[in-house]
């Protein structure tokens, strides 16, 4: 790699020699200066909309935004002098006056970076007279993304999240001048537009302008209902990014806590999500197992690459996207909606309880959930199999409308039956995670054996790379998996729905490697998803990841169909993977849906 | 009409069908049938493959590239200083008499849509108005009923 | 103060030589001479930000990247501006020689007249000249290079040279973060030289007469005539080529009704200025005069004591918060709070002190927004508020 040329620069009286092409915001970063931003975002290109960000520079004639200006040699740089003082105080003040300040019915208030750069900046409410558009309509019509155009700063961080994380640009901004908003093709409502519910544009929102569609009000008043049994499971992601929002640093493990706290809430009893991602392994291990057979032994023409299908986001992606190469998505429904229509029926039956009565509560790192689980053909119990997704954030604040002092909680276990997990279930909320628990089961079935690495680690599929790829050699095949004798299994793993799109590209080009691929339409998988707690950048994720990995290691049992609940559960209720009632309970079908 | 597919095609035809395309194609649009409807910018969106959602962000960034209904005849008089200095308001008043209509309107015909617009480059010859793209200078209120008539017959 | 008689120049539009003999001279030198000679004549763009002709075209010269692209700003928007579309009816040709000389300098083989959607009346008869044209350059002069039209569609600050770029691109037409300037990253990232219809006319002129005969017209900082579109409360509008460096007095004497009370000059993006200061201001690009001297575009609207400066202030402050792009925070919201402001004062809802905060807000439109349309509009808005103080109140 060719050495960068090194730029000299002076900023607040600091000299400083930085690569070529670093911007002043870099610089100050370096200097642990910190310049306050509101349209910048590290996951994203630079936009340099706000002006928040704006420095002084000896001989410009004008202020110069830190984020888009990149250094030039001999530069001195100021950035807290009056005049930048008043300019950033000015430029907050323009958007409060056309924001609708009504701080304190905001689910967003405490944190919000824009009420924290006004605090910040002192800035008085009534410099400006309120330009705030009159009559804004609430947008509530989608199951998961709430949006409020009266509290946007129009930072277009969301479009641009929409644009380069994910590819999809149901959000664009539109008009120009006083006119100019953050809207949708032909200002449709959220539900009528190509939007995949992934919730990014959410986390990436600094103010309140987009938020996830809340229900932890109707939880409550279930919990309050004697005839109710209110159970509740949750995401592996969520246990190791809830204690970001309750006072504990990035990355530490709570479930104990988190378990404990939803005791107190009131939940009849607090399950394990990993039980159903160890589930969906088994039954979707089988399918892959199936798929090779009939496209090996049987000459039959079945769709390969099989593709995951646990996440939400990603499967309405497809469905907009991709609609005529559904038959590639594993027919396997989601953790999360294997756990309700087991909930309701053989978790019903083992408990004596009538269906009608149960409450199914899912608690999710993540906003499409809450669409995945209003889906028409989720009722497969015969009642709606999942009552309601709850994100981390709505979790959190449960906790802190419960009075629960969540640092201070004992630790507890998660309550049975469907409460058992493995280390398999926990890694499904990374990237790479579902993959390594499947390859962990599939390996084994087919052969007898421990997948080949060491510890069960399969490092090639972890990590934050956009996409990544493994080959697996399987070898000393029991007689049944004869036909797998030598083959090469070859997977590979995105992240994020820009770099879902370049994999599903490969398909449509009939260029595609693979026999089986996870895909997760959030960045990091689900520790990064929609409904998880704000801020989110690679930083954090990477620290939930070590978080999650380091959950697996502890665990006893690390293999999904070695979880002593599904064995039990095969022979007590289910018989064998992909059996009459699995296809019935277990297995979905998809949608096509418009592309633009 | 044309089906909205073979317009956009033969725009396609025309301009290519890369992002650059875009401005030609809505242009073309707008000149046969008068305005950008949803079906037409979806059909824009498929042959381009872009999204809905950016056609129709780049569209409403234009005031000439109207994604509401507009009359066959696009009114658009010139509010910008000197022209209002010379009587805008005046020509305004006998365009809204005349077709019974509001600016921002169009006749229930749909033959006439009024508009006003931002500087049109005719300052020393104000007021002026624009029919389509036809442009009208130095224009008097007894002047007006005349170029409506003219597009009345048309 | 350097100043000069009003006199009038005839470039632009005179018919005293034929376009193919200036280029047929010009490609006989090299590229670093042609560009010397636009360097050396001190020849400034003519769109209104004044911008050195010759360093524009040199950046895009020295950019390693081999395609580059020359356009012609025809995206005349600016309130009382209509000599682009006069050049563009008249003197056509000469136009497209001064982009043929500009691609002959940087190595373009390509050139876009970006024409504003409101002429669009004059396509056909830009694509007859422009047949006539090609066929001079590649049949008698063997020179490969080719001009084409792209319109716009109605939006003012696509006159910026990133949002017209972006707006050829198939975009929004939102300005661009600079640098990188079109000079080293342009259209489809390539190095690009923007500029005006008549910059590129005078070119034309520079290498015909030579740069020491075109800076024997002007004064310090602003060389060679200029086109003036003249309109308002005069006797006498139209298009004016005159030389630069006049005292707005001589011009006022010449082109006022008797009566005249402030001119704007500029447009709605430039200055006000007032009767008090017509003998102290020139006209010309700022530098190192002393006095007031006041850049152009060639805007000059006169208004007489009939006229509301309130009324005028208005009528631009929603110009600005329609035409916006809407994308920084200055420029969309503070177009919006000067207008709202100035409403709200006249209506008795806000103190007369209120005109102090609006001025302090415009100066800091003026230091952090993205691009000149935001930055200028103080321009209009404190030369006017300043000057007519009362009007605005009462």
């Amino acid at each position: 790699m060719s050495k960068k040329a090194m730029i000299n620069i002076t900023i607040d009286g600091v000299k400083l020699s930085m690569p070529e092409g670093s911007t002043i915001l870099d610089a100050a970063k370096k200097e642990n200066i910190r310049i306050p931003t509101l349209c910048y975002h590290e996951d994203l290109c630079v936009a340099g909309n706000c002006r928040i960000c704006v420095v002084e520079v000896d001989g410009w004639h004008t202020l110069a935004p830190s984020c888009s200006t990149p250094l030039m040699e001999g530069m001195v740089i100021h950035t807290t002098t009056p005049k930048v003082r008043k300019a950033r105080k000015d430029i907050i003040a323009l958007l409060v006056s056309e924001h609708d300040t009504q701080c304190t019915t905001c689910y967003r208030s405490t944190n919000c970076e824009f009420q924290a750069l006004a605090a910040e900046y002192n800035v008085d409410n009534a410099v400006y007279l309120s330009v705030l558009k009159p009559n804004i309509e609430l947008d509530r019509s989608s199951w998961s993304v709430e949006k409020d155009e009266s509290k946007c700063v129009r930072c277009q961080r969301c479009v641009r999240t929409c644009a380069e994380l994910q590819k999809v640009n149901a959000l664009a901004v539109t008009r120009k001048g006083r006119h100019m908003k953050i809207s949708t093709f032909m200002d449709l409502p959220m539900n009528e537009v190509v939007c995949t519910n992934c919730g990014q544009c959410i986390i990436h929102c600094p103010t309140g302008a987009l938020t996830e569609r809340r229900y932890f009000d109707h939880i409550w008043d279930a919990i309050g209902n004697p005839e109710k049994h209110v159970i509740i499971n949750t995401a592996p992601s969520v246990r190791v990014a809830l204690g970001e929002v309750l006072g504990f640093p990035v990355g530490t493990r709570v479930t104990g806590k988190m378990v404990t706290a939803l005791k107190k809430i009131g939940f009849h009893s607090v399950l394990d999500t990993d039980f159903a991602a160890d589930l969906t392994i088994v039954e979707e291990g089988h399918e892959l197992l199936q798929r090779l057979k009939r496209a090996i032994v049987d000459k039959e023409d079945v769709a390969l690459p099989m593709i995951t299908s646990c996440s939400p986001g990603w499967v309405k992606f497809i469905e907009h996207m991709y609609p005529e190469y559904l038959q590639h998505l594993s027919t396997c429904k989601s953790p999360q909606q294997m756990f309700g229509a087991m909930a309701k029926t053989y978790y019903a039956g083992k408990m004596g309880l009538d269906p009608k009565n149960i409450v199914s509560v899912a608690g999710m790192p993540c906003a499409a959930k809450k669409f995945e689980a209003n889906r028409p053909e989720m009722k497969s119990s015969g009642f709606q199999d999942v009552d309601a997704g709850l994100t981390t954030r709505e979790i959190a604040m449960m906790i802190k409308q419960a009075g629960i002092n969540f640092l201070e909680l004992d630790d507890s276990k998660f309550d049975s039956i469907m409460g058992a997990s493995t280390g398999a279930g926990v890694i499904f909320g990374a990237t790479g995670g579902v993959m390594e628990a499947a390859l962990r089961t599939v390996y084994e079935v087919v052969t007898g054996k421990d997948v080949p690495f060491k510890n069960l680690n399969i490092l090639p599929v972890r990590g934050l790379e956009s996409i990544k790829e493994a080959t697996i050699k399987i070898e000393g095949c029991k007689p049944e998996y004869s036909f797998l004798e030598g083959v090469e299994l070859k997977v590979a793993i995105a992240h994020g729905l820009l770099n879902a799109r370049i994999i599903m590209d490969q398909i449509v080009a009939g260029k595609s490697p693979y026999h089986f691929i996870e895909v997760m339409a959030c960045p990091g998988g689900c520790i990064g998803g929609g409904g998880q707690p704000i801020p989110t950048n690679n930083e954090i994720r990477q620290k939930r990841i070590n978080a999650i990995y380091a959950e697996d290691e502890g665990m006893p049992i690390r293999k999904s169909h070695e979880n002593p609940e599904i064995k039990q559960i095969y022979k007590d209720f289910l018989k064998e993977p992909l059996g009459l009632k699995s296809h019935h309970l277990l297995h979905t079908k998809y949608t096509k849906r418009n592309r633009y | 009409m044309k089906e909205i597919q073979d317009v956009v095609k033969n725009l396609t035809d025309k301009y290519g069908s890369k992002r650059e395309s875009l401005l030609p194609i809505l242009q073309g649009i707008t000149e046969e049938q008068n305005y950008l409807s949803s079906e037409a910018m979806l059909e824009i969106a498929r042959a381009l493959d872009i999204s809905a959602a950016e056609v129709y962000g780049t569209a409403s960034f234009y005031s000439f590239l109207d994604t509401v209904p507009r009359g066959k005849y696009v009114i658009r008089v010139c509010r910008t200083i000197v022209c209002d200095m010379h009587g805008k308001k005046q020509i305004v008043k006998t365009l809204e008499d005349l077709l019974k209509i509001k600016v921002g309107e169009t006749t229930h015909n749909g033959k006439f849509t009024l508009l006003e617009t931002n500087c049109l480059g005719w300052c020393h010859k104000g007021p002026c108005i624009l029919v389509n793209d036809d442009i009208y200078t130095e224009i008097t209120p007894a002047m007006v009923n005349e170029i409506i008539n003219k597009y009345r017959n048309k | 103060m350097e100043t000069k008689k009003i006199k009038r120049v005839d470039f632009i539009f005179s018919q005293d030589f034929k376009v193919s003999e200036v280029l047929f001279n010009t490609f006989k030198k090299t590229r670093d001479e042609i560009l010397q000679e636009i360097i050396d004549s001190d020849l400034k763009g003519r769109g209104g930000a004044g911008f050195p002709t010759g360093l524009k075209w040199k950046a895009a010269k020295e950019d390693k990247i081999t395609e580059k692209y020359i356009i012609c700003n025809a995206d005349e928007g600016e309130p009382g501006t209509f000599k682009d579309r006069a050049i563009l009816e008249e003197a056509s040709q000469k136009v497209f020689g001064g982009m043929a000389i500009c691609a002959k300098v940087i190595g373009a083989k390509k050139g876009w007249i970006y024409l504003r959607g409101e002429y669009k009346f004059l396509i056909p008869h830009l694509r007859k000249e422009m047949a006539i044209f090609h066929d001079m350059l590649h049949n008698e002069l063997g020179f490969d290079f080719t001009i084409d039209i792209f319109t716009g569609s109605g939006a003012y600050v696509c006159g910026e040279e990133t949002a017209l770029l972006q707006s050829m691109e198939g975009k929004r037409g939102e300005p661009r973060n600079k640098p990188p300037y079109p000079t080293n990253i342009g259209l489809y990232n390539k190095p690009t030289v923007v500029n005006n219809v008549e910059t590129l006319v005078l070119s034309m002129m520079v290498v015909k007469i030579g740069a020491e005969e075109f800076k024997k017209l002007g004064i310090q900082d602003a060389r060679g005539g200029k086109l003036f579109s003249v309109s308002g409360d005069t006797p006498k509008s139209g298009i004016h080529e005159l030389e630069f460096g006049m005292l707005l007095s001589d011009f006022v004497e010449e082109f006022g009704d008797g009566d005249t009370k402030a001119v704007q000059v500029g447009g709605a993006s430039g200055f006000c200025v007032p009767r008090k200061k017509f003998d102290t201001t020139t006209i010309g690009y700022k530098g190192k005069l002393k006095g007031t001297s006041l850049p152009t575009g060639g805007s000059m609207m006169l208004f007489n004591s009939s006229r509301s400066m309130y009324n005028v202030l208005h009528n631009y402050l929603e110009f600005f918060a329609e035409e916006s792009c809407g994308q920084c925070t200055p420029c969309r919201v503070g177009t919006q709070q000067l207008l709202k402001g100035i409403e709200a004062i006249k209506k008795g809802e806000k103190s007369h002190e209120y005109l102090e905060a609006l001025l302090s807000l415009s100066e800091t439109m003026k230091l952090t927004s993205k691009c000149g349309l935001g930055q200028s509009v103080a321009n209009s808005f404190s030369s006017i508020v300043e000057n007519f103080r009362e009007e605005m109140i009462y």
